[in-house]
C-alpha cells in the first residue's frame, strides 16, 4: 500500500453527506424520530442507534465502566447466556455491534428482511435485559485488561494517552475510556448496572435506518425496540478545560521509529468558520498524497510513510491534531518541517489555486460517500448528532463553494497557532528535547 | 466481547462468498482481461488494474521490489509529473491507492462514474510509460524504509509473524516478506525497478476490473481505446515458482521482545489452496476454520477454552484459500494471565483432539451455513470489496466461474467432509509453532 488511511481516534466526527439519496424524517407512533433511506434492492436493513454521552459519563473512580458495560451487552441477556445469545444471533444471521465512544454509545445492527422481527426482539433483549453475570464480567474484564497491558507498550497508545492527559487533565477526555488496570479491576457488578442506567435514555437517542424497510415499518420497529428505554439518563458533562501549552514532550521508549502526536485547541462543529477550517485542514494535512505536509515531509524528503492532520470537534472540547512517524534519527527534521508549515499557513493561508482545487475535490468527493446501506446509515446518524438538518445534504457543496480566500486567510490565522503547538514524541528521538 | 488486539494473518471476511452484481467479461486483442461489475445504486465507479505479479515473483536478493515499484508508479510518466496522478484523482473528487501481495499488485481509483475515462487514460499511460528521476527513487526508498519501520520494525507482533512466515516455507518464495527484508530494500535501485516493470507491467499480464454505475459496452469501448493499443510483453514468463519439498519436521520459534505485553501461542499448518476447478478441499478447510475458531462464543475452541476451562482470553482458527501456490491453516491462543505458554499450547492441542473425537455439532454447522447464505445478501452492499475479491481470485489462478460457484461449494460441504479435512490438516511435520512473550517471562522459565 502506498499510504495508510489516517486513523482518527476521536470517532463520530460528523461527515457531511450528499444528494443522490432521498432522506425521510420518520416519527414513530410513540414519538421516536429517525432518518430513513429506503433501498429495497437488497433484502436487509442497516440500523444505527446513538446515545449521546458515551464513556464521558463514567463517574470518578469508575473509569472504564461504560466500556466494560458495552462489551457485556452481547454476553448474556434475558433467558440467554453468553453462548446462547451468540447462537441466536448466528441462527438469524444478524449482526449487532456495540461500542462505547467518548461522546456516544453506538449500536450498529444489520438484519435480513426475512427474520427482521426476531432479530429486533433479540437486539432489544440485549439493550433492555442484559444479564451482567459475574462470570461474564470477569471474562470480558480479562479481555479489557489484556488490551490495556498491550497499550502500555504500544508507542501510539502511550503518545495518545500522554497527549490527552496533558490536554484535558481530569476531564474524562484526559484519560483512556477503557480505564486503567486499577480502575477496571475494581469495577463491580453494581458499577456496570449503574453505567447501563446512565447511558441508555430516550432523551439522547438518535436513529437512522437504510435498507429494505418502509417508514411505517420503521416506526413500529422503533416503538418495539426502543419504547421501553427510560426517558432520561445521567446528566451530560461539562465542557472540558483545555490545558495544553506549546512545546515538546519526549517519552523515552525503546523502538526504532518515533511517533509524534501534535496539535492544539481547535474549532467547534457549529462555529461559522468550521467549513473554512475544514478546507484548510484538507489542504494542509488531509487525505491524499498531495497535502502540504505529505509533500514536504514525505514526497520531498522521504522522512515518513505517513503524516496527516484532522479537526476533532468533540462534544466537550475541540482540537486540531496530527500524527507523524519517522526513524529516531530523522524525527527531529520532521518536527521542524511541520512547525515551519504550521507557521506558513498561519501567516499566509492558502493560495487561490489551492483553494480552488480543494473545493473541486471536496464537492466532487461528496456524492462518493454514498456507498452502501451501512455507510449511509452511519453518516445520517452522525448528521443528527451534529445538529444538521436534512437540507444540509443539498446545501453542503454551496457552503464549501461560498468560502473565499479572505475567509481562509482570516480563519488560518485563527486556527493555526504555532506558539501553542505541542508535540508528544514517543521513541528515542535524536536531537529532540523536552521544552515547556 | 471486546475487540481483540492480537492481529492475525487472516483477512477479515475471507469466508465471504460472492454472487451479487451482474458480471460481464471481455478479453482485448493484446491479452488484457476486462471484468465489469454493475451496481447502479449510486453514480460511482471503482476502476482497478490488477497485475499478475507480486512479491513471490521477485528475483532472488531483490525482496521488496514489487512493492517498491508500486510506490514508484506514482512518480510520473512521459505525460504526468511525479504526484500528478493522485493529484488529478483528488481534483476530480476521487480517491486512489494501491496494494501489493505475494501474488498480485493492484491499483485502484474510486470516482464519480463520469470520470471513468480519465482514470483509464492515466492508468493506461503508466502501464508502459513510467519515468522517474534517480532522486525520486532514492527519496521513495526512504519512504518505503519508513513504511517498514512503521508496519514491521515497530511492531513485535509483525516481526514475529515475519519470522513465522519465513519458517513456514522451506523452498517457496512465500517465505519472503512482501515489503522486503530491510537489508535488501536498502539496496534496491532504479534499474531493478525498471527491469521488473518492463517485464511484468503489460496488458497480457493485467486484469481490468470496473465496478459500479457503468454499462459493459461503454466500458469495453473505452478499454479498447485506452488499453487496446498497448503492446504486450511477448516473452512473458509463465508463473512457476519453486515447489516445497516434503516437510518432514515441525518448526518451533520462540520470540521475545520487551515491547510484548500479551504473550500468545500460534501454529500454522501448510494447507492446500483454492485451485482452478478444484476448490472442494479448500471449502472443507474454510468450514473447519469457522467451526473451530470463527466466533469466540460459539466456536469449538472458544467454547472449550474461553468458557469451559477459561484458559484462554482469546482463541481463533483461520484459513485463507485465495493464493496461487499454498495456503495455511492456523490456530491462535492468547492464554489467561499467569498461564505458561506450554500449558496454553497443550490446552489448544487437547481441544483440537477432543473435536476430532466428538465430531461436528450439527446445530453449529447449520448456523454457519445460514450465516454464509446471509453474507451473500450483505455482501451485495459493498461493491468495492466484491470487486477486490474477484481481483484476488483472478490473480491467484481462479476463474470467474470458480469464484461464482464458491458459495454453492461451501453449502455442499458435509460434516463428514469437515472431519476428513480435520484428520488430514493437523500434521505437525507441516507446521510452524510460535511463542511470543516478553524477555524475562515466567511462561518460559518455569
Amino acid at each position: 500500500m502506498i499510504r495508510l488511511i489516517l486513523m482518527i481516534w476521536m470517532s463520530l466526527i460528523a461527515v457531511p453527506l450528499q444528494a443522490a439519496v432521498e432522506v425521510q424524517e420518520v416519527t414513530s407512533p410513540g414519538g421516536i424520530k429517525a432518518w430513513l433511506v429506503e433501498e429495497h434492492s437488497i433484502p436487509f436493513t442497516a440500523l444505527e442507534l446513538r446515545f449521546r454521552g458515551g464513556a464521558v459519563l463514567d463517574i470518578t473512580g469508575k473509569r472504564g465502566a461504560i466500556n466494560l458495560m458495552a462489551g457485556l451487552l452481547e454476553e448474556g441477556a434475558g433467558e440467554l447466556d453468553s453462548q446462547g445469545f451468540s447462537q441466536a444471533r448466528e441462527t438469524l444471521a444478524t449482526s449487532f455491534d456495540y461500542r462505547a465512544f467518548d461522546d456516544a454509545m453506538s449500536i450498529s445492527a444489520r438484519f435480513l428482511t426475512e427474520n427482521r422481527g426476531e432479530a429486533v426482539s433479540l437486539l432489544k433483549t440485549s439493550i433492555m435485559q442484559p444479564t451482567f453475570g459475574q462470570d461474564d464480567i470477569d471474562r470480558v474484564r480479562e479481555q479489557v485488561l489484556s488490551g490495556l497491558r498491550s497499550d502500555a507498550t504500544d508507542p501510539d497508545e502511550i503518545a495518545r494517552n500522554t497527549f490527552d492527559k496533558m490536554t484535558w487533565g481530569n476531564h474524562a477526555y484526559g484519560s483512556n475510556r477503557n480505564g486503567t488496570v486499577e480502575s477496571v479491576n475494581a469495577l463491580s457488578r453494581e458499577d456496570i448496572v449503574a453505567a447501563h442506567r446512565a447511558v441508555f435514555a430516550r432523551d439522547r437517542l438518535y436513529v437512522s435506518a437504510v435498507g429494505d424497510i418502509t417508514a411505517q415499518e420503521l416506526g413500529v420497529l422503533m416503538d418495539k425496540l426502543l419504547g421501553d428505554i427510560p426517558a432520561t439518563g445521567a446528566p451530560l458533562v461539562e465542557h472540558a478545560d483545555y490545558q495544553l501549552t506549546g512545546g515538546i514532550t519526549v517519552i523515552p521508549f525503546d523502538t526504532p521509529q518515533s511517533v509524534a502526536l501534535f496539535g492544539h485547541v481547535g474549532i467547534t462543529r457549529d462555529d461559522p468558520d468550521f467549513v473554512a477550517a475544514y478546507i484548510l485542514n484538507e489542504v494542509f494535512g488531509g487525505n491524499g498524497l498531495d497535502s502540504r505536509l505529505m509533500v514536504e515531509v514525505r514526497e520531498k524528503r522521504g522522512l515518513t510513510y505517513g503524516v496527516g492532520t484532522y479537526l476533532a470537534p468533540m462534544d466537550y472540547g475541540e482540537l486540531v491534531v496530527g500524527q507523524v512517524r519517522s526513524d529516531n534519527s530523522r524525527i527531529a527534521e520532521s518536527i521542524e518541517v511541520i512547525k515551519q508549515e504550521w507557521e506558513k499557513i498561519a501567516e499566509t493561508g492558502l493560495t487561490a489555486n489551492e483553494l480552488d482545487e480543494a473545493k473541486t475535490y471536496l464537492t466532487g468527493a461528496y456524492p462518493l460517500r454514498f456507498d452502501g446501506n451501512a455507510p449511509i446509515a452511519r453518516i445520517m446518524v452522525g448528521m443528527q448528532m451534529t445538529g444538521l438538518g436534512v437540507d444540509y445534504i443539498a446545501n453542503r457543496n454551496d457552503l464549501v463553494n461560498a468560502v473565499t480566500l479572505e475567509d481562509i486567510r482570516r480563519v488560518a490565522k485563527r486556527i493555526y497557532q504555532p506558539e501553542n503547538l505541542h508535540f508528544v514524541v514517543v521513541g528515542q528521538p535524536d536531537g529532540v528535547q523536552n521544552s515547556n | 466481547m471486546i475487540r481483540f488486539v492480537v492481529y492475525l494473518f487472516t483477512l477479515a471476511g475471507t469466508i465471504l462468498p460472492l454472487n451479487a452484481a451482474e458480471i460481464t467479461t471481455f478479453t482485448l486483442d493484446n491479452g488484457m482481461d476486462v471484468v465489469v461489475m454493475e451496481d447502479h445504486r449510486a453514480p460511482v465507479v471503482v476502476h482497478m488494474v490488477w497485475y499478475r505479479v507480486g512479491a513471490a515473483d521477485e528475483p532472488s536478493g531483490k525482496s521488496g521490489i514489487a512493492h517498491f515499484l508500486e510506490h514508484l508508479l506514482f512518480k510520473g510518466t512521459d505525460d504526468l509529473d511525479a504526484g500528478e496522478f493522485s493529484a488529478t484523482v483528488s481534483r476530480n473528487g476521487g480517491s486512489d491507492n494501491a496494494f501489493t501481495s505475494w501474488d498480485y499488485t493492484a491499483y485502484f481509483q474510486r470516482v464519480a462514474a463520469d470520470r471513468l475515462e480519465l482514470m483509464m487514460t492515466m492508468e493506461a499511460d503508466r502501464m508502459r510509460d513510467l519515468q522517474m528521476t534517480e532522486a525520486d527513487v532514492i527519496t521513495e526508498r526512504d519512504v518505503v524504509l519508513e513504511e517498514r519501520n512503521q508496519r514491521t520494525d515497530s511492531d513485535p507482533g509483525a516481526l514475529f509473524r515475519e519470522q513465522l512466515n519465513a519458517a513456514q516455507y522451506l523452498n517457496h518464495p512465500y517465505s519472503i516478506p512482501i515489503i522486503g527484508w530491510r537489508h535488501e530494500i536498502e539496496q534496491l535501485n532504479r534499474d531493478d525497478a525498471f527491469a521488473f516493470y518492463q517485464r511484468y507491467y503489460a496488458p497480457n499480464n493485467a486484469i481490468l476490473i470496473v465496478a459500479g454505475d457503468v454499462e459493459p459496452t461503454d466500458v469495453l469501448a473505452m478499454a479498447k481505446q485506452h488499453y487496446g493499443p498497448i503492446a504486450p510483453t511477448v516473452d512473458l514468463p509463465e508463473r512457476v515458482r519453486p515447489v516445497e519439498p516434503p516437510q518432514l519436521s515441525e518448526r518451533r520459534l520462540s520470540y521475545s521482545d520487551p515491547r510484548v505485553a500479551q504473550p500468545y501461542v500460534t501454529r500454522s499448518y501448510l494447507a492446500p489452496e483454492r485451485n482452478l476447478g478444484d476448490q472442494k478441499v479448500a471449502a472443507n478447510l474454510t468450514m473447519l476454520a469457522a467451526l473451530l475458531g470463527g466466533n469466540g462464543a460459539t466456536s469449538v475452541l472458544g467454547q472449550k477454552l474461553q468458557f469451559e476451562t477459561q484458559q484462554a482470553v482469546y482463541v481463533s482458527a483461520y484459513y485463507q484459500g485465495m493464493s496461487l501456490d499454498y495456503a495455511t491453516f492456523g490456530l491462535v491462543m492468547v492464554p489467561s494471565p499467569g498461564q505458561p505458554l506450554q500449558q496454553a499450547e497443550d490446552a489448544m492441542d487437547q481441544a483440537v483432539g477432543e473435536f476430532l473425537d466428538e465430531g461436528v455439532d450439527p446445530e453449529q454447522f447449520a448456523r454457519i451455513k445460514m450465516r454464509l447464505r446471509a453474507e451473500r445478501i450483505y455482501g451485495e452492499d459493498n461493491i468495492v470489496s466484491l470487486a477486490r475479491r474477484y481481483g484476488i481470485g483472478l490473480t491467484t489462478g481462479l476463474t470467474i466461474e470458480d469464484i461464482q460457484v464458491w458459495p454453492d461449494i461451501l453449502q455442499s460441504v458435509t460434516e463428514q467432509d469437515v472431519m476428513e479435512a480435520a484428520r488430514t490438516i493437523f500434521d505437525k511435520s507441516n507446521a510452524v509453532t510460535g511463542w511470543i512473550s516478553p524477555p524475562i517471562s515466567k511462561d518460559i522459565s518455569q
